[in-house]
């Protein structure tokens, strides 16, 4: 069975983004990008299923820049099989990218597509769960295990109160949560060996897709920043503090 | 303009952060509905009728409900909008897993974790673990929107109760089935709707180290809360998590014991009213969001703080 993990290239977690002074957005220029850390672990557990013997091709596809293939590198040292690159100048928003992956589904017809639960910049949390919607699929959205059998996937979510234990019918869409795996490091000689590795390009139009964001962003600003306290020098006088200054105890 | 709300509830009562959606839905329009969606829960609806705001219960009764899968959710609510200008629902895993396949459904783009309305069609939102905040516009017909409950208050009981409107269940679909729920059991408030939050990181070093927060928790009638880095040594269960990809708190009180203050954690609490530090490590980024600070080995502070809480809260 074939498995396609989107991934998407974001600003990487460990950088302190800085909001544009212009208020258009933030700011990219010069700054470190990753893959989604969430797609990582939808990459290593398409590859943990591979190496288990239960899938046989783990196809990446990422959609924006022509910059997204360093992205889609990095998924192909991890250990996906091959990848496809989707360029458009035009900003994404999950619907559309939904969109788009509904197109991929159709030429590349994987039974399962394992990808992040959220990408770390817009923080929608969506795409997974549009894309089944648009496919007719059953979802396993924030999974932390997966179980594939022959025409059916288990997936353990975690949800607010605890786990919940979903079986979906296949060809299925399951989004990944942090708790899944833990991603491997990539080896140099896999970097290598992933410039080997089939990569086709092509365009949003290609697939007959039409881009058109329906959200427009008016501004992206700071968010107020918090008042900066004081450091007490003993348990006794923190919470004297908080009775009498405070007064939240 | 109409508002229709999908209320979060366990059968049994109607969830806060369903109330704080309300909130939302009554500065969008001047007729908000609420679905409640279940098997059993007649109080549900009837609890949702009473809340000040609501012009008109829908209810849905069904088996498949009980623990309602998104796809069927999504068919049921999906059907709905047509009759709404808005469709919101709490942004917690319940509202995040359904409410994007209904907007795909409905061909609309959605709004995760609205945190402010500046008008009809224009809502804040923030991005990037909350270290920037957009402004967006909609140009869809249906907006479906998920609603951050820490940023609206919860909408009051109200003098009368709305009528309730029976709705016809749609069928079962077999794309998805509820195999079961492990639900963390617990005597404490729970996270989100918690006055105070004890919460542990790394630095608790083990279960048993949790322990020492557990007592303060228990004097004060806080919940407990963790960064993801407790969560993944399992120290304490996956829900406790606070942050970007975890839960989203707003406490009178927030206090963080052996948390270094990732980006990611602070997304999670920095709303909070009053936020204390307990790090060993005076260079801990969680003393820049700290009201009060304390430099201290927490075995130590802790034992020390749950004695000087008995002592002067016996009072
Ligand atoms: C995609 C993504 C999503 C994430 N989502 C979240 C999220 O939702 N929530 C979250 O919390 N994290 C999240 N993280 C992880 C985050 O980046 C940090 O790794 C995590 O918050 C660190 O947890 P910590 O502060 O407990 O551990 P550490 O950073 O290891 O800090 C431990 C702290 O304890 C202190 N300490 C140790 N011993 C003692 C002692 N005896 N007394 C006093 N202090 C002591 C240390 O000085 C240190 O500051 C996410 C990361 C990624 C990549
Ligand atoms: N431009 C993109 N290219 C490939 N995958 C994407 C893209 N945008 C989003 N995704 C996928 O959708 C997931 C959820 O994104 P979001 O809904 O934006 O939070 C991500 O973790 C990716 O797996």
């Amino acid at each position: 069975m074939k498995v396609l993990v989107p991934v998407k290239r974001v600003i990487d977690y460990n950088v302190k983004v800085r909001v544009k002074a212009d208020g258009s957005g933030v700011e990219t220029a010069n700054v470190k990008m990753s893959m989604n850390p969430f797609d990582e672990l939808a990459i290593e557990e398409a590859i943990r299923l591979k190496e288990a013997g239960r899938v046989e091709a783990i196809v990446a596809v990422s959609i924006g820049a022509p910059a997204c293939r360093e992205t889609l590198h990095t998924a192909l040292a991890m250990g996906a099989d091959r990848a496809l690159l989707v360029t458009t100048e035009a900003e994404l928003q999950p619907l559309d990218v939904a969109k788009v992956l509904k197109a991929v589904v159709a030429q590349e017809a994987p039974a399962l597509v394992i990808m992040g639960k959220q990408a770390i910049d817009d923080d929608c949390n969506q795409t997974g769960q549009m894309l089944a919607a648009l496919l007719g699929w059953g979802q396993g959205t924030f999974a932390c295990s997966v179980a594939l059998a022959e025409d059916s996937v288990t997936v353990t979510r975690e949800i607010d109160g605890g786990n919940q234990t979903v079986r979906l019918k296949l060809p299925a869409v399951v989004t990944a949560d942090l708790r899944l795996n833990e991603p491997r490091y990539i080896k140099l000689p896999n970097i290598m060996k992933a410039k080997q590795k089939p990569l086709r390009s092509l365009t949003v139009q290609e697939l007959g897709i039409e881009v058109a964001a329906r959200l427009k962003t008016l501004q992206v600003s700071e968010p107020p920043p918090r008042r900066s306290g004081v450091k007490v020098s003993s348990v006794a006088e923190l919470v004297d503090k908080l009775r009498n200054e405070a007064k939240v105890l | 303009m109409s508002v229709l709300v999908i209320a979060e509830h366990d059968n049994t009562t109607l969830a806060g952060v369903s109330l704080s959606a309300i909130t939302a839905a009554a500065q969008l329009g001047d007729e908000v509905q609420v679905l409640v969606a279940g098997h059993g829960c007649r109080a549900v609806a009837e609890a949702a009728a009473r809340v000040q705001g609501v012009s008109l219960v829908r209810y849905s009764e069904a088996a498949h409900y009980a623990r309602p899968t998104a796809e069927d959710l999504a068919t049921l609510i999906a059907d709905l909008a047509a009759e709404f200008t808005y469709v919101l629902a709490p942004a917690s895993t319940f509202g995040k897993n359904f409410l994007p396949r209904v907007a795909a459904i409905l061909d609309v783009a959605m709004i995760s974790d609205l945190i402010r309305i500046e008008g009809p069609d224009r809502f804040v939102r923030p991005i990037y673990a909350g270290n920037a905040v957009a402004t967006v516009q909609s140009t869809d017909p249906i907006k479906v929107v998920s609603v951050r409950a820490t940023a609206f208050d919860a909408a009051p009981m109200g003098a009368t109760a709305a009528p309730i409107e029976v709705l016809e269940a749609k069928p079962h679909s077999d794309l998805a089935e509820v195999l079961a729920e492990q639900l963390t059991q617990s005597e404490r408030p729970e996270l989100t709707a918690a006055e105070i939050i004890v919460a542990g990181g790394r630095g608790m070093g083990s279960a048993e180290g949790f322990r020492l927060l557990e007592a303060i928790a228990d004097r004060l009638g806080a919940a407990i809360g963790a960064s993801r880095a407790a969560v993944d040594a399992g120290y304490v269960p996956n829900d406790y998590q606070v942050g970007q990809t975890g839960k989203i708190v707003a406490p009178k009180l927030y206090i963080a014991v052996g948390i270094s203050g990732a980006i990611q954690h602070l997304a999670g609490m920095q709303d909070s009213k009053v936020v204390v530090a307990i790090n060993k490590d005076e260079a801990a980024p969680i003393f820049q969001v700290a009201d009060y600070g304390l430099v201290a080995d927490l075995f130590q502070a802790l034992p020390e703080l749950e004695a000087e809480l008995n002592r002067v809260l016996a009072k």
